[in-house]
């Protein structure tokens, strides 16, 4: 479980040895309204009594992060998380609630110390933090709401003597900034907590940092999906991409077709109710992570077709039905009808704006060999180009499902082979071969992109290949400012082919974690040493 | 297939025969795992040579027991003559790398049962840590475990071990790795490892063992005179990898001792002279020993029962290392192609499926110098978070 710094540092993290101080750190007098006068020269050694800094196990690297090798103490009997004085967030904010004791516990889970009692009087001992204050400063902290694309992940936290101060507009930034101060909160070589008087200025780079979890080709247990919400909040990711159903199954159990998952599911035991789904939604909330279904089509639905007959394209021979089935039958009314009312259900079961719709990888041997399709192809003017059957097919989708006011993501082949998106739609390139191209032209198209093709995490290696995937810069594609702006965010993605709940965590973590610095930190932040000591100290802490 | 008739007799025993029976020995090399199984009308029996075989006929029997849609469980009429390929079908687990719980020791070991494994190589020390608890010499975990309070094993752990995988017929052979993979060992053992050199003056740094010195053999004397004594199987592990000359070539009485030899400037020689000297300890304590193919591949003079243990894919290729040791009359373990640490995208099963320990150009007599082979998960990635699934 987590457990506080300091002692905790591995022999990897001692054998670097180099208390690498970076470029951001000064030694400074941090006494609010105290002037600055010239900063004192930073000591030879700015180590604590536990030997190890407190920067050491920050992860992701805030924007800006300045620490005094002054330290405070903290008493598991008295430290308190409140809200401060001014927050439009008051008792009230269950999330908020919620996080301070969750918070509580990360940092002090493991002390016996934890009844409730107050300072001796008179005695001895270091200068105390008594609380840590979280200061809502927008009028509407956001407090039950979902988080959105927009919300503000903004905060500012300064640890003085005695209380300390987290500023943020919304409850999100709130979230990530009580995920910093607990990264900071260590403990000396006597068990003693100990927090090192800073400042900090942070804010993600990217606003769309997500992790895509498939439970189709094998199924997730509930416990699974809800432990990789928490691991991802430790890494202030704020997107769920949950590709739900796929080819091998459909364990989404839904109220208006609920022979979906009857005949689609794995087994009864293999799907997820609609309980378990408000479940997910706001146990991710409460984290400040959007859940983004995605129930990908026209292909990849194989398993939809067990549930819902006529649904699937029935492939040919000849003039001999095969028995087996291909895309979805995009010349069907039936089609386009059970369409609107499922993605109704869709639209009302997740409250996200955006639903993923996918449009990946599509087929098109079975359309071409059915006489019907082949029929409508020659009636609607599409001659051979069996891409314009697939782009009538998501154009007619992405209408309804606009209709039910969402936004929509779509993998990159809905751009490439030029359907007729709306222009906020988001594209997700993941084609590895020259990604950086498609980043480009979609941009230069007009389209938000998330990126997902350098980080599909499910493809093992050998060795540390967390740094190949620390190493990308997604803004490394030819572009204007303007452009570039487009690029919203990405996604590392665990594709479920070989995954399960018996390997998804320690496949999935910490390699994500070098994605989520990527995503959240400044672009300058590179460097691999640094990175690694951090990520060493942040590894062990989530355990 | 639903058929409308009532079951069979019920089976309420299974019978197990054993001809000798050795239930409180140690299992070995030579042990027979031999058994033959017969279900058929109302009888169910097991017949082994030693209980090593009961041990995998039962494995056998519980994995034909099926369960059918009411919930009954059933077996079929079956007759299973079954034995080993290969006497040797060892995994590795690395201690030192990262430190493995008991738990995930022991579980490890019920996995192996499961798929009939029968040696447990356990490489317990090497570079990074030192977590077995001498009794002889306690500063060697004191000061060189990651945390000699919590990531050590304790001669009770380890009889644990041993106890446990016997109970599976599965035998322990520890692998104490020297001269090289010892730096765990240099702060508990001063004086044991080499100094090396900048020039005229010690780096700080240290190297493989220092084989000139006396006291050096003391101290393995020493230390492999306790290891003999805990590890009841006739084999030991000694290492013998990957032994960086560098150190070595640094340190002004090495080389001293190089040119009193007459070694020249093959460092190969010396590492032979360290070798030569631990086997012969190692024989005198009634041990025989694997050693890491180098010990072979470097001439080292080794006795005609020696185990050679093939790991590398270059500069020879496996098979024909497994080809060379056999034709100089040695007994050979594969591992080359099975290090299972080396995870790839997909399903790589195949490949160590696929491989045949015997495809190399030999006589038969060769052939049969082939006592098995080991999968290995060396830990420089793994710990208990992630060794289950990485392994099975």
């Amino acid at each position: 479980g987590r457990r506080a710094m300091g002692r905790a540092m591995g022999l990897a993290g001692l054998l670097l040895g180099l208390f690498l101080v970076p470029a951001v750190l000064v030694s400074t007098s941090l006494r609010h309204g105290a002037p600055q006068t010239e900063p004192p020269p930073v000591p030879a050694e700015l180590e604590l009594a536990s030997g190890a800094v407190p920067e050491d196990s920050v992860w992701p690297l805030p924007q800006r992060l300045r620490t005094s090798p002054r330290q405070l103490q903290l008493a598991p009997s008295r430290f308190q998380l409140v809200h401060g004085a001014g927050s439009s967030a008051g008792p009230a904010c269950g999330l908020l609630e919620d996080a301070f004791r969750r918070y509580y516990e990360y940092m002090f889970g493991q002390s016996r110390r934890r009844q409730r009692g107050h300072r001796p009087q008179g005695r001895r001992g270091g200068p105390e933090l008594s609380q840590l204050e979280v200061v809502i400063e927008s009028r509407e902290p956001a407090c039950h709401s979902h988080p959105r694309l927009g919300s503000s992940e903004a905060y500012h936290l300064t640890v003085t003597e005695p209380v300390a101060i987290l500023k943020a507009d919304e409850v999100w930034g709130a979230l990530r900034g009580l995920e910093t101060f607990s990264q900071l909160v260590h403990e000396d070589d006597y068990g003693s907590f100990l927090v090192n008087e800073s400042e900090i200025d942070d804010f993600p780079r990217f606003a769309h940092r997500g992790i895509l979890l498939d439970t189709s080709r094998h199924y997730l247990p509930l416990k699974s999906i809800l432990t990789n919400l928490d691991a991802m909040a430790f890494n202030k990711f704020n997107v769920l991409h949950w590709h739900i159903v796929d080819d091998q199954s459909f364990p989404y159990q839904s109220i208006y077709f609920p022979e979906l998952s009857d005949k689609g599911a794995y087994s009864y035991n293999h799907i997820y109710t609609p309980a378990d789904v408000q479940l997910v939604i706001e146990y991710a909330r409460l984290r400040g992570i959007r859940v983004i279904p995605e129930f990908d089509t026209p292909g990849h639905t194989q398993s939809w077709g067990k549930g819902q007959k006529d649904l699937l394209t029935p492939c040919y021979n000849g003039e001999q039905p095969t028995g087996s089935f291909g895309p979805v039958n995009p010349i069907l009314n039936t089609t386009y009808d059970f369409m609107t009312k499922f993605f109704k259900e869709i639209s009302s079961v997740f409250p996200d704006a955006y639903i993923h719709l996918g449009g990946d990888e599509v087929n098109f041997d079975c359309w071409r060999s059915n006489p019907e399709v082949k029929e409508f192809m020659k009636k609607q003017g599409f001659g051979n180009d069996y891409a314009k059957l697939e782009s009538y097919y998501i154009q007619k989708i992405l209408d309804i499902v606009s209709s039910y006011n969402k936004g929509y993501i779509v993998w990159q082949e809905v751009f490439d082979n030029k359907a007729q998106l709306k222009p906020d739609t988001v594209v997700q390139v993941w084609m590895q071969n020259n990604y950086a191209h498609e980043l480009s032209s979609v941009t230069e198209a007009g389209f938000t992109a998330i990126l997902a093709a350098p980080w599909y995490l499910d493809y093992i290696s050998y060795g540390q290949d967390w740094k190949k995937y620390y190493s990308i810069e997604p803004l490394n594609f030819p572009g204007s400012e303007k452009q570039k702006k487009l690029l919203i965010g990405g996604e590392a993605c665990l594709w479920g082919e070989f995954v399960d709940a018996t390997n998804l965590t320690p496949r999935l973590w910490p390699r994500s974690s070098a994605v989520g610095e990527r995503l959240w930190s400044s672009r300058n932040v590179t460097d691999l040493h640094d990175a690694y000591k951090r990520l060493t100290n942040h590894r062990c802490r989530m355990l | 297939a639903e058929n409308e008739q009532p079951w069979e007799t019920p089976c309420t025993q299974l019978l197990v025969f054993v001809a000798a029976p050795d239930c409180d020995g140690f299992p070995s090399l030579e042990s027979k795992e031999d058994y033959k199984l017969s279900v058929s009308g109302g009888s169910l029996q097991l017949f082994a040579d030693a209980v090593w075989g009961a041990l995998r006929g039962l494995e056998t029997f519980s994995q034909l027991v099926g369960r059918d849609e009411n919930g009954t469980y059933y077996i079929n009429e079956t007759e299973i003559v079954d034995f080993p390929r290969f006497a040797h079908r060892g995994l590795l687990l690395d201690t030192s790398r990262h430190y493995l719980p008991l738990k995930a020791i022991l579980e490890t070991l019920d996995v192996m049962a499961y798929n009939k494994f029968n040696v447990f190589h356990w490489h317990v020390v090497d570079d990074p840590s030192f977590p077995y608890e001498s009794l002889t010499f306690p500063e060697l975990s004191k000061q060189g475990a990651f945390n000699a309070m919590t990531h050590v094993y304790t001669a009770s752990d380890v009889q644990t071990v041993i106890e446990y995988a016997r109970l599976r017929g599965i035998r322990v052979i520890a692998e104490f790795d020297t001269p090289g993979h010892t730096l765990s060992w240099g702060p508990g053992a001063p004086g044991l490892l080499t100094p090396c050199y900048l020039g005229e003056d010690p780096s700080g740094t240290y190297g493989p063992i220092n084989p000139i010195l006396n006291s050096t053999y003391q101290f393995v004397s020493g230390l492999f005179q306790e290891v003999s004594t805990v590890f009841p199987d006739f084999f030991l592990h000694l290492g013998g990898d990957e032994v960086d000359f560098t150190c070595w070539k640094s340190n002004p009485k090495i080389r001293a001792f190089m040119k009193e030899m007459g070694f020249g400037e093959d460092y190969k020689k010396l590492e032979s002279f360290y070798i030569q000297r631990l086997l012969d300890i190692v024989s005198s304590l009634g041990k025989g020993y694997i050693v890491w193919q180098e010990v072979f591949d470097n001439s080292v003079k080794v006795r005609p029962d020696t185990i050679i243990h093939v790991w590398k894919e270059n500069p020879t290729p496996y098979m024909q290392e497994m080809a060379n040791v056999t034709k100089a009359g040695y007994r050979a373990l594969l591992s080359a192609p099975w290090y299972l640490n080396r995870i790839s995208y997909g399903q790589d099963w195949m490949a160590a499926y696929k491989v045949e320990p015997l495809d190399f150009e030999g006589v038969p007599e060769q052939k049969r110098r082939v006592i098995g082979g080991e999968a290995c998960m060396w830990g420089e990635y793994v710990d208990v978070t992630n060794l289950t699934p990485r392994l099975w």
